[in-house]
């Protein structure tokens, strides 16, 4: 019992990533209905601006300390922090401990303006294309950020820990009438699922109770007769665009701490999300979310070394066993609306 | 109007005269000319580097490409000479090999099989490279070492660590400096033992390809050897990112330790993933969990931050080394870029510097030749004490480092610090050992 809880929550922090993701990449394939597979390089980037907040809030100047020497025997230069000297080395560290959740301000405006770049320079140029140019084009994209990211920051990962307060696991068990640590779970795992169910709660709701939402909403139903009626739809399909790029860009801060960042783990998810998204029924926002979570769980349960031993190498099919049974026998997804993809 | 003399009969029979002409020289060249693939006939030689500098290993390769060109400024004369002055064979003298200026190419393995064979063939054909070096994965190095016995040139194997290398994959015209995951197993085996005690139930989580297979096989031995008991061995997939689901299981499986047989990228995933687990917090069967990683990397180290400390694993070479050898290398090499050298850097540059000895004790570059003053070779001065090229399977024997996890590092390079040098003799295997059956070295290709 303690194995399948344990796998649960594993299930909802995966899908957790899985469902925003896909809930950016349904909102720009509702909206604009291009097949974006540059949004994993979104994620990606969105974690590098965490890892781009931790270096702002460590640059340093270097002191010499002739009581220790370097590699080569020189005397050792120690890198102080300006932030140390500006507001002292407690307040210092607390600052630089706190990057990660700092980098949620710091990436927001930053996905926005990646993501409207995105859109206006290169995106909006193949609204008329066909599925297939989008794809290549995108894909292409992706390519090229993901190299620029490695330029920058190198192949490998970088360490990118959570505040202090968010270390350790939480007693899980003890609150289901189990024995202390029989089933543990890490903070920042639990705090990375109650972040994803707030943005996703929260694009709902902008999208539900907002009079742009509303307007976006009805050009996703009927995007000609919302401009015949004067609305400036491209404009705001623009900004969900940049909506889109920030959710997948916050889901990439947050998940720093998890797995450290590297150039390639947008590539890691992407696929994945695509299929969550098919799944879920194209440009469903609801069946998006839905879909990331169930198949993060199953994807966690055929992991399970009871589930290998019967079906070895499932956990590496199960998400594609189950978009193929799910497409055989639901078409349009679990909650794909009638008309999109079937003309 | 002229009349043509031209029969069809008469324009085959020229053709074939015209082309025997043509072709003649190039049939005395590849046989007659030439004993061997590229000899050199020029006031130069080239060397094909063949290192990963796209993909996931990028930074690795980075490492060795230095490393490679501080080899080449040495053998030509260039900088401090850094560990030429060390090594115990003095035939190197700066005048480039055999009295050739080196020159080198470099290829993009990419850290894949079918990459790295494509740039090595490339190398050897249109740039006329006489030995291949490089590499950061098992699986690339046994496919460029099957491509180089095939072509007739040298393959000085850089970082690999899979026992089939020069087990059952060897072959006569490769060498391998680096140690493999038997002698991995062999050095911490007894240090896991003094730390940990002989009553221990050991996880393990293993990379799904070659040397996550031969790492794993070697250190269950070694550690079943002493007492330890397998609970189970889980293999991941080489692609996995997130390790939570294997994690999960390991905490109520009985499990008082956890073998991380993973390398890279892998390796800094799952071993985030277990800390965040709370596995080191954790208290199982009255003892304190603990995490062991067979094979370390500090390049990769640095990715899992202050996970790494206090974390047992075993090393080639560390920079922190007090022999004359590394403290020579790592002078010349901290001068040039700043930084001191991975162990993956040394064993490229010591690579060179035995290729380039070897041809110079030859008198030749042919491979055979080559391959024959190498084999059995004794030396020192390179790092790793004295060390053997066991004429057997190609694999240089040598002190094992065991290293942990820094408490307290005092700078962003000082993430591993030397517990125990394992002696050359605690790691030495017999050729025909199990773990390292079934292949043949054959006999040497000079090619051509």
């Amino acid at each position: 019992m303690d194995a399948i809880i344990l796998q649960i929550l594993n299930g909802l922090d995966k899908g957790s990533a899985y469902a925003l993701i896909a809930l950016g990449l349904t909102l720009i394939f509702g909206t604009l209905g291009v097949v974006n597979f540059a949004h994993g390089a979104l994620f990606m980037i969105g974690a590098f601006c965490a890892v781009t907040l931790n270096r702002i809030l460590t640059l340093s100047h270097q002191v010499v300390d002739e009581s220790r020497k370097d590699f080569l025997g020189n005397p050792l230069k120690v890198d102080v922090p300006y932030v140390n000297d500006w507001f002292g080395e407690a307040a210092g560290a607390t600052i630089i401990d706190w990057s990660v959740p700092l980098a949620i301000l710091f990436s927001i405006p930053v996905m926005i303006a990646i993501g409207v770049i995105m859109e206006r320079g290169l995106i909006k140029h193949f609204y008329r294309r066909p599925h297939a140019d989008q794809i290549l084009v995108t894909f292409g994209l992706a390519i090229v950020l993901q190299e620029i990211i490695k330029y920058f920051y190198g192949a490998n990962p970088i360490p990118t820990p959570a505040p202090d307060v968010f270390r350790g696991s939480f007693d899980f068990g003890v609150l289901l009438g189990f024995d202390p640590n029989v089933i543990i779970y890490p903070y920042w795992r639990l705090v990375y699922f109650a972040f994803a169910a707030l943005i996703v709660g929260a694009v709902f709701a902008f999208l539900q109770f907002t009079t742009f939402g509303m307007v976006v909403r009805a050009g996703m139903a009927d995007r000609e007769t919302v401009g015949l009626l004067g609305i400036n739809i491209d404009r705001r399909f623009t900004i969900m665009f940049g909506l889109a790029a920030a959710v997948a860009g916050l889901a990439g801060v947050m998940y720093a701490p998890i797995n450290s960042p590297n150039y390639h783990m947008g590539m890691d998810f992407l696929v994945l999300s695509f299929v969550v998204v098919v799944v879920g029924g194209m440009g469903s926002l609801p069946g998006a979310v839905l879909a990331g979570f169930v198949l993060g769980v199953l994807e966690s349960f055929a992991s399970m070394n009871e589930i290998k031993s019967i079906l070895p190498g499932i956990d590496q099919i199960i998400i594609y066993l189950v978009a193929i049974i799910i497409l055989l026998t639901r078409p349009r997804g679990l909650m794909g609306r009638k008309g999109v993809m079937e003309d | 109007m002229s009349k043509s003399t031209l029969t069809r009969r008469g324009v085959l029979r020229t053709g074939a005269v015209a082309g025997a002409g043509v072709a003649l020289p190039t049939i005395f060249t590849s046989s007659a000319a030439s004993a061997f693939t590229n000899e050199p006939t020029g006031g130069s030689v080239t060397l094909g580097f063949n290192v990963p500098q796209t993909g996931p290993y990028a930074d690795e390769g980075a490492d060795e490409l230095r490393a490679f060109e501080l080899a080449v400024e040495h053998l030509n004369g260039g900088g401090d000479g850094g560990m030429m002055n060390t090594f115990s064979s003095k035939t190197l003298d700066g005048t480039g090999i055999l009295g050739k200026k080196v020159e080198y190419v470099t290829g993009d393995t990419q850290t894949k099989s079918d990459a790295a064979r494509a740039s090595a063939k490339s190398m050897i054909e249109k740039d006329g490279a006489v030995m291949i070096s490089g590499g950061s994965s098992s699986g690339v190095a046994v496919a460029v070492q099957g491509l180089c016995q095939e072509a007739g040139v040298i393959f000085m194997a850089g970082l690999t660590h899979s026992n089939d290398t020069t087990g059952k994959d060897k072959k006569a015209n490769g060498f391998r400096h680096f140690f493999n995951a038997y002698m991995s197993a062999a050095a911490l085996a007894p240090v896991l033992e003094k730390m940990y005690g002989k009553d221990r139930k050991a996880y393990h989580l293993t990379a799904d390809y070659t040397w996550g297979w031969t790492q794993q096989e070697s250190i269950q031995a070694a550690t079943e050897a002493m007492g330890w008991e397998t609970v189970n061995n889980v293999l991941t997939p080489l692609a996995q990112t997130d390790f939570s689901s294997y994690i999960a299981p390991v905490l109520n499986s009985g499990a008082d330790v956890l073998v991380l047989n993973h390398y890279g990228g892998n390796m800094v995933n799952s071993l985030t993933n277990a800390v965040q687990f709370g596995l080191r917090d954790k208290q199982v069967n009255g003892k304190n969990f603990e995490i062991v990683v067979p094979l370390y990397s500090r390049l990769m180290a640095r990715g899992a931050g202050e996970n790494v400390k206090g974390i047992f694993g075993s090393t080639n070479w560390h920079w922190s080394l007090q022999d004359e050898g590394s403290k020579a290398f790592v002078q010349s090499f901290g001068t040039k870029y700043g930084f001191p050298p991975s162990q993956a850097a040394h064993t490229c540059y010591v690579q060179t510097l035995l290729y380039a000895d070897a041809v110079q004790r030859a008198g030749s570059f042919n491979p055979c030749e080559v391959g024959a003053a190498l084999e059995g070779f004794e030396f020192d001065g390179l790092g790793n004490g004295p060390t053997l090229y066991r004429a057997d399977d190609h694999q240089c024997f040598k002190d094992v480092l065991v290293v942990r996890g820094k408490e307290n590092p005092e700078s962003e390079f000082d993430l591993l610090e030397v517990v125990e040098v394992t002696p050359r003799a605690q790691v030495e295997y017999a050729p025909d050992h199990p773990m390292f059956s079934g292949g043949n070295l054959g006999s040497c290709n000079p090619g051509a």
